[in-house]
């Protein structure tokens, strides 16, 4: 099940979720918000979305992770909104029978989210300037 | 047809939103042609973003269907 949410994401709740009874691992993403880039200082991030689009890219990336390893169950939500540093902004948690599984699928729902789902972030920076990262 | 923006193309365009004007049977293609003609200062942000129809990425070469929801989208930056 994948999420877009504006409310700090419970990814302790997530990690607890994903569990079960045939699977022996367990491999929880976060993603955080980070305070340096390069020679830059981060204050905050605003994260945006193409909210259709994004929800359904990311159900399409949980059926590619799901296709591909045996997955017990896949849980994935984004935050959007304004974040400060520290905050976690992306949360993946999956099972899997064994380990090498669940952090191979892990991996990839987390890099594939990255590479296609429409979410933009704006770097706040501490000179007071704002970016959109468009990389 | 009218285009949905985000980020930096919606901050760039000054509008969430444009109405750009399209030959009949036009392409993907013509609709980027077009974007960058008739939005001069987001011709250079839509010359490096994909242009998604209905929710899909869509190849240049694809027909525009009627009424198809599309959107301008900058290289991503989530996660």
């Amino acid at each position: 099940m994948v999420r877009l949410t504006r409310e700090p994401i419970d990814h302790c709740r997530l990690t607890e979720e994903v569990r079960r009874s045939n699977c022996g691992a367990v491999v929880t993403f976060l993603g955080t918000v980070r305070d340096l880039t390069g020679d830059r200082v981060t204050v905050a991030l605003d994260y945006e979305a193409y909210p259709d689009m994004a929800a359904k890219k990311m159900a399409e990336i949980e059926a590619d992770t799901r296709a591909r390893w045996p997955v017990g169950d896949l849980l994935m939500e984004h935050r959007l909104g304004h974040l400060e540093v520290g905050d976690v902004s992306v949360a993946v948690a999956v099972s899997c029978p064994h380990r090498h599984q669940a952090f191979d699928a892990c991996r990839h729902a987390i890099d594939r989210l990255k590479e296609l789902v429409p979410i933009w972030k704006k770097e706040n920076w501490s000179d007071g300037t704002t970016e959109w990262v468009h990389p | 047809m009218r285009v949905l923006l985000f980020a930096r193309a919606r901050d760039l365009a000054g509008a969430h939103t444009l109405d750009i004007a399209l030959p009949a049977a036009a392409t993907v293609g013509d609709l980027r042609r077009c974007l960058a003609d008739q939005c001069p200062r987001l011709a250079g942000l839509v010359a490096r973003s994909a242009l998604a129809v209905n929710g899909d990425y869509a190849d240049d070469a694809l027909p525009l269907p009627a009424n198809a929801e599309v959107a301008v989208v900058p290289p991503v930056s989530g996660g």
